[in-house]
């Protein structure tokens, strides 16, 4: 029986996910904005390339003065070298500062990113996907409480938390970090909304005709399906942890679990405290490295997480 | 896919059970009640015990006791408070209108198909999104500099005397840029994606009818997006009134021009942390969160009626 059922729904699962995997894609390319082909303007390019400027000459100013000394930094003009390259000695320099504090950093931050932005990423798919397919008690009421929620200001719940989580022992703790974290109204709209486009309801019908568990149909079935949303809440998710500075900074005393964006606060500070040394050089560095591997990340993978934001945005 | 084998010992099957939206079970909080449960910790706990905490007040005799709405009647006449509020709401009314307005042109110039090198424009405007507020604000602190950054060697190279970014009469300007080129990109993304799905057969019927690009965005394109001209606006109110992150990276740069208590957010945050008076600032947050909500609220409502 196993064998006659299975290949039913392996092809049908198969061409769904052709085509709900390919549909956000496919309808951007196909739908031309507007009809013809418009002839390319150079006045509007012009235009819209001050734009562009104005978005990454500060970030080529990063680029620039991450290759600078201390010294260089102030004698040179900003939008260009200065004699000295010390780009390879200023990374070195970032990393083993002050006993290699830095590299302490970087690791706390992906802790909290793995942990926080992942864990945010699976409640949201799981949720979402509830409120997409299931009619379960409650389900409205779940749905105005989180959209509610998205208006209170985070920073207002800021201090409640902190004391909360002080007589809980949790805080000057990564979890003080990572538990808030977990929680993404953003991400659960999305989900949302992507998951009644792209889950056909036939298909979990099916699968649950052919005897699939809840849990086997989410896994096997939904989450392949779910890909591109995933990739769009992930990156959204990972850019909130990765960037996170209030709540870090007032949940944690203890510089061992700072941050990237806290410790280099704190090094930007140094100078302006007595007896403190500069070292802007390392700041500049460090912020280099710190926006590295989010840009990297949604240059790569731009093709998913823009046609996650395109299928988002159908029910807005 | 051989792994959908249902388990060897099939049980006997039984009648399909109804499925989706019908299926009107417990179910469905498998899978919303991690969500939920870790939502009420982390949100909702938060709020009931703000409101707790607003309740009562550290006295000097006698310890913490209840005061009743004494913290809300001082949070109304606490010129701080007011003097905080109309900082965020100035930034309000000028930021993000700019923003959003940059945010939608590109958006539209993106979308019109008559740009050169649409996708290179498209994420390079987006990429400062990716940049955290810290490194955004210790980067751009730096080139306002007058005398190491940017703004001093334009004065150099030019003979110009450019005025001081940072000094007080212009750092709240210089703090909307900064939030500007954070989420210009990442509002233009929002519009551009909701101009995609604008169904094609409207364009072939406003090109029969004759009508100019112009009368095409009026007509079309601004009243198919205006749910995500909502909510890129609601989400920048918000956005506006919990400003921190950038007047407080700023403040050593600037202390004469930022004070703690310059933001409400950053009110409440130095209430609390450096003036132990969690009762009050929570009072203060909560406050600030109402404003935030009825404001949120009313724009929405408006936005979703405005021109049927």
């Amino acid at each position: 029986m196993t064998s006659t059922v299975s290949p039913a729904s392996a092809s049908r699962t198969g061409s769904a996910s052709d085509a709900s995997g390919s549909v956000p894609r496919l309808r951007t390319r196909q739908r031309g904005s507007t009809p013809g082909r418009p002839r390319r303007s150079v006045l509007l390019t012009v235009l819209t390339g001050l734009v562009l400027l104005y978005s990454l000459v500060p970030l080529v100013w990063l680029v620039i003065s991450a290759t600078k000394t201390q010294e260089g930094l102030s004698r040179s003009f900003g939008l260009w070298f200065d004699g000295d390259f010390a780009l390879w000695d200023n990374i070195v320099d970032t990393f083993t500062y002050n006993e290699g504090v830095f590299t302490r950093w970087l690791l706390n931050t992906v802790l909290y990113v793995g942990l926080g932005a992942g864990g945010a990423t699976l409640l949201a798919v799981l949720g979402g996907y509830a409120l997409a397919k299931f009619e379960f008690p409650g389900r409205r009421a779940v749905f105005a409480v989180v959209i509610g929620a998205v208006a209170v200001p985070g920073t207002a719940l800021a201090v409640p938390t902190f004391l909360m989580f002080s007589t809980m022992g949790l805080t000057n703790t990564p979890w003080a970090v990572i538990i808030p974290s977990l929680i993404s109204p953003f991400g659960l709209y999305l989900m949302w909304v992507f998951a009644s486009e792209a889950v056909p309801n036939e298909l979990l019908e099916a699968a649950r005709i052919d005897g699939a568990g809840e849990l086997r149909t989410f896994f096997l079935v939904v989450l392949p399906l779910l890909a591109p949303g995933i990739v769009t809440v992930s990156l959204f998710t990972m850019v909130a942890t990765w960037n996170n500075y209030f709540l870090p900074l007032i949940m944690l005393k203890d510089p061992d679990w700072y941050p990237l964006t806290l410790g280099l606060h704190s090094w930007n500070d140094q100078a302006a405290t007595a007896g403190g040394q500069p070292v802007f050089h390392l700041v500049i560095t460090g912020s280099l490295i710190t926006i590295v591997p989010l840009i990297a990340a949604f240059l790569l993978l731009q093709k998913y997480w823009q046609s996650g934001l395109s299928a988002g945005s159908v029910k807005e | 896919m051989t792994t959908l084998h249902p388990p060897a010992t099939a049980e006997p099957r039984p009648a399909p059970p109804p499925v989706g939206r019908d299926r009107r079970s417990w179910t469905g909080w498998g899978f919303i009640g991690p969500f939920v449960a870790v939502f009420a910790l982390v949100f909702l706990a938060p709020i009931v015990y703000s409101v707790y905490l607003s309740l009562f007040r550290d006295q000097l005799i006698g310890g913490t006791g209840f005061v009743g709405f004494d913290n809300y009647r001082q949070a109304l006449q606490d010129e701080r408070f007011w003097a905080a509020l109309g900082r965020v709401s100035l930034f309000l009314c000028v930021q993000v209108p700019i923003m959003l307005g940059i945010a939608l042109l590109v958006a539209l110039a993106l979308d019109s198909g008559r740009l050169y090198g649409k996708s290179f424009f498209r994420i390079s405007i987006f990429l400062p999104y990716a940049v955290p507020a810290v490194v955004a604000t210790l980067m751009w602190g730096f080139m306002y500099g007058t005398r190491f950054g940017l703004v001093g060697d334009v004065n150099e190279a030019f003979g110009l005397s450019l005025p001081d970014p940072l000094s007080p009469g212009l750092v709240l300007a210089s703090i909307g840029n900064i939030v500007t080129w954070e989420f210009v990109g990442y509002n233009m993304l929002i519009f551009y994606a909701a101009l995609r799905v604008i169904p094609h057969s409207l364009y072939e019927a406003a090109e029969i009818d004759g009508a100019g690009q112009i009368r095409v965005i009026t007509a079309i394109k601004l009243p198919a997006i205006r749910g995500a001209l909502v909510i890129a606006t609601i989400f920048s109110i918000i956005g506006s009134f919990q400003l921190f992150n950038e007047p407080s990276v700023l403040q050593k740069l600037a202390p004469n021009a930022i004070t703690t208590d310059y933001t409400p957010n950053y009110y409440t945050y130095s209430l609390s942390f450096s003036g132990q008076q969690h009762n009050y600032s929570a009072t203060v947050a909560i406050v600030m969160g109402l404003i935030t909500m009825v404001i949120a609220y009313v724009v929405q409502l408006r936005g979703m009626r405005k021109g049927v």
